[in-house]
């Protein structure tokens, strides 16, 4: 906690910008607002809640799943459960945290007074807000929520009740909200630099957010297209995916992950972008490798668009596809491990102390890499036949999104929520929340890992007695990291509402003025920063 | 802001949004792509619609290989819908029959189709059929029963490694379809 000095260091240079008008009053500041603060708070707090929303539902399924037999819902129920968890968590929760955390630290990490289009900004925030009710309304609905699957896989998904166009226009609504918000961030870093900051001078958190930005506008427009044909396959009678007017359900999955592979490293690589800006504060070193970093986050972005059959394996591919899909997919391993490499590099001999934000990002190292070999181990093809629809890949990707997205995002949360409020939040607290996540999220998702090695399959509300004992510790640890999380809750809300009382100083943690910009301006930044660029650009990784 | 960075971020914007929308062009583009991939390389086993041409082929009565005939149907058709052979022991080179099944388990006329698939997909082209109820929409009165054959021979040309080759039916209840039309 050294870093947290109680005088304020008279860094008072910048109060020139106090001058600017500050936030509308009244409630309606959060609705009509183009600060891209603002907008990037309103993406926070409708993360966290979905985050809780989601999390609910998961809470649904490891109920169900506590014992064997149907306990406290029906099947349909289960399935839409677990379509509607993920399509939560996914579209609701990683997504809008990043694209939050985007909101706020790209402009002030890169010395721009705001976002490029910040009029736009406010438009992709409420149509999220849109996307995401209607895909709530779905649950109220004649023959309930999808079922399906967040793959909404035909020909099953076309069974949906009346909540399939609803579902599909939700999709549609999240995609063009997300769009926007990538256009927007590809704007503001092509053309909001402030003078000196060069692209290999930015901070690699926005680094990663430029790629996965183009991921975006990349692949939801795929996505689009992919829902609008199971709705004219429902509706208007075309056959992209019905095999009795010469369609092939088939062709629907290699569409859905020609989007689906891309986006999983849209919900990765601003995670890898947090622990890079992270690790090094708390290490107290430069980042290790920093251009290797730039272009490993290339590298997997790129691969990510020619590996998608990989999910697919099982469909019956001739010898030549698997074997090259299965090859393409290692790949990856290798701008993946650089970046593992080069994390634990930078902590190697650094003067490392563990505030809660250093003690997220090291349990992200460690239990990402688990998941990363759990994918290589899936990646062979041969073996994938075993572990394809079962509780191993429930866990690989669990692994590589909790332990990884989830916790990046918290440990973001209390990097630079002193930053954002002014206030320090409580440590103490904080790393027992550390603590009890870390542990409770393992006694969650690695049980799952002997379940599908046995052979559990996913996506079912009941199972045989053999799976029982995995299932019960399973959903114990479950409802352990699910009531863990209202620490998280309170300690947001509480230093929101002045924390510890300690007063922080404008760069928060000890030395972290040299790694990025947002630590020069005050603690918490005036309503409108950098209106006159910065010139104290940090040149600690050169 | 000013109107040099507003012209920039104009222009960029144009640019982003050209590819949002080649892309979701792409997206319906893959499905002619999948169509004539799959068509060169017979990936997804698919099998033409239309009966092959009645060709005499040399007989290897040295080799033997086991088809394999399955009857399922999509998602709630009322049907009956059974292969009478399970498997055949065949010759490559030599003509066979098989006779499938079908019964309309409704009061009502009931239009169907059946599509076939092979597996393993790449050898479905060396399957032909010179005669099949799947060429076209079967139209079964109500309760009405139907014994359907279905006539193929096994091109000698294929590869050797195939041992086992499995004939899939899946019945589709077109009714509604066909009366909206």
């Amino acid at each position: 906690m050294s870093a947290v000095v109680a005088e304020h260091d008279g860094h008072h240079d910048h109060s020139h910008d106090d001058h600017d008008h500050g936030p509308a009053k009244g409630w309606l500041r959060w609705i009509i607002t183009t600060n891209h603060k603002d907008i990037g708070t309103l993406y926070l707090v409708f993360a966290l809640a979905m985050f809780f929303v989601g999390g609910t539902m998961a809470l649904v399924i490891r109920a169900e799943l506590f014992e064997p037999g149907l306990q406290f819902v029906e099947p349909q129920f289960f399935n839409s459960m677990t379509t509607m968890h993920a399509l939560v968590m996914v579209f609701g929760a990683v997504m809008p945290g990043f694209v939050g955390l985007a909101n706020w630290m790209v402009p002030m990490m890169i010395g721009a007074p705001d976002m490029a289009l910040p009029r736009m900004n406010n438009m992709s925030f409420w149509l999220l807000v849109a996307g995401v009710l209607l895909l709530a309304s779905t649950l109220f609905m004649e023959g309930g929520a999808p079922a399906s699957g967040w793959t909404l896989y035909p020909p099953l998904v076309l069974q949906t009740g009346k909540a399939l166009p609803f579902a599909v226009f939700s999709v549609h609504l999240l995609g063009v909200s997300s769009i926007m918000g990538a256009i927007n961030i590809i704007a503001t870093i092509f053309n909001m630099r402030a003078p000196g900051m060069t692209l290999m001078k930015m901070p690699l958190f926005v680094w990663t957010w430029l790629i996965t930005a183009f991921l975006l506008i990349a692949v939801m427009p795929v996505f689009a297209g992919a829902v609008t044909m199971l709705l004219t396959d429902r509706f208007f009678d075309t056959s992209f995916f019905n095999a009795a007017g010469g369609g092939d359900p088939v062709l629907y999955q290699h569409i859905f992950w020609f989007f689906g592979h891309p986006e999983v490293y849209i919900m990765i690589l601003p995670t890898f972008g947090v622990a890079s800006t992270i690790i090094p504060t708390f290490a107290r070193k430069p980042l290790f490798g920093y251009s290797s970093m730039v272009y490993a986050t290339a590298g997997i972005a790129f691969l990510s668009f020619i590996v998608w059959a990989h999910h697919m394996f099982t469909v019956g591919m001739p010898m030549a596809g698997e074997l090259y899909f299965m090859y393409a997919t290692m790949l990856i391993a290798i701008p993946t491990a650089v970046k593992i490499f080069n994390w634990t590099a930078t902590m190697w001999k650094g003067s490392m102390t563990f505030e809660t934000p250093m003690l997220f990002s090291i349990a992200f190292v460690a239990l990402f890499t688990i998941g990363g070999f759990t994918g290589l181990m899936m990646a062979i093809a041969p073996s994938d036949f075993q572990y394809h629809d079962t509780y191993f890949i429930v866990a690989h990707f669990h692994y590589t999104l909790v332990p990884a997205s989830i916790f990046m995002l918290m440990a973001a949360g209390y990097y630079w929520l002193p930053k954002w409020t002014g206030h320090m939040y409580n440590e103490k607290i904080g790393q027992l929340h550390f603590w009890l996540s870390a542990v409770s999220v393992n006694i969650l998702f690695f049980p799952q890992h002997f379940l599908g090695l046995a052979g559990m399959p996913r996506r079912i509300p009941d199972y045989a007695v053999q799976f029982a004992d995995w299932n019960m510790i399973s959903s114990i640890g479950g409802f352990m990291f699910g009531f863990s999380q209202l620490l998280f809750l309170y300690i947001v809300v509480n230093t929101i509402k002045g924390g510890t009382g300690e007063k922080v100083t404008d760069e928060v943690w000890e030395d972290a003025h040299k790694h990025s910009l947002e630590w020069t301006l005050p603690s918490p930044p005036p309503y409108h920063s950098f209106t006159t660029p910065p010139t104290n650009i940090p040149t600690e990784h050169f | 802001m000013n109107d040099d960075v507003d012209s920039k971020n104009a222009k960029l914007v144009r640019r982003l949004v050209i590819i949002v929308v080649a892309m979701f062009g792409f997206g319906f583009a893959l499905v002619p792509i999948y169509d004539v991939l799959c068509d060169i390389t017979g990936l997804n086993g698919k099998v033409g619609s239309s009966a092959a041409k009645e060709t005499v082929y040399p007989i290897d009565k040295s080799r033997e290989m086991t088809v394999e005939f399955m009857t399922s149907l999509n998602e709630t058709t009322p049907m009956v819908f059974r292969s009478e052979t399970a498997k055949l022991k065949v010759h490559p080179g030599e003509y066979y029959r098989v006779n499938f099944y079908a019964e309309n388990a409704t009061d009502k006329t009931m239009i169907a189709q059946a599509i076939p698939s092979i597996s393993p997909g790449l050898a479905a082209e060396f399957f032909k059929k010179t005669e099949c109820f799947c060429f076209t929409e079967q139209t079964f009165k109500p309760r009405e029963s139907k014994t359907m054959p279905v006539r193929f021979v096994i091109d000698p040309k294929l590869p050797p490694e195939y041992k086992t080759i499995t004939l899939a039916y899946t019945f589709f209840d077109k009714t509604e379809k066909t009366h909206k039309n």
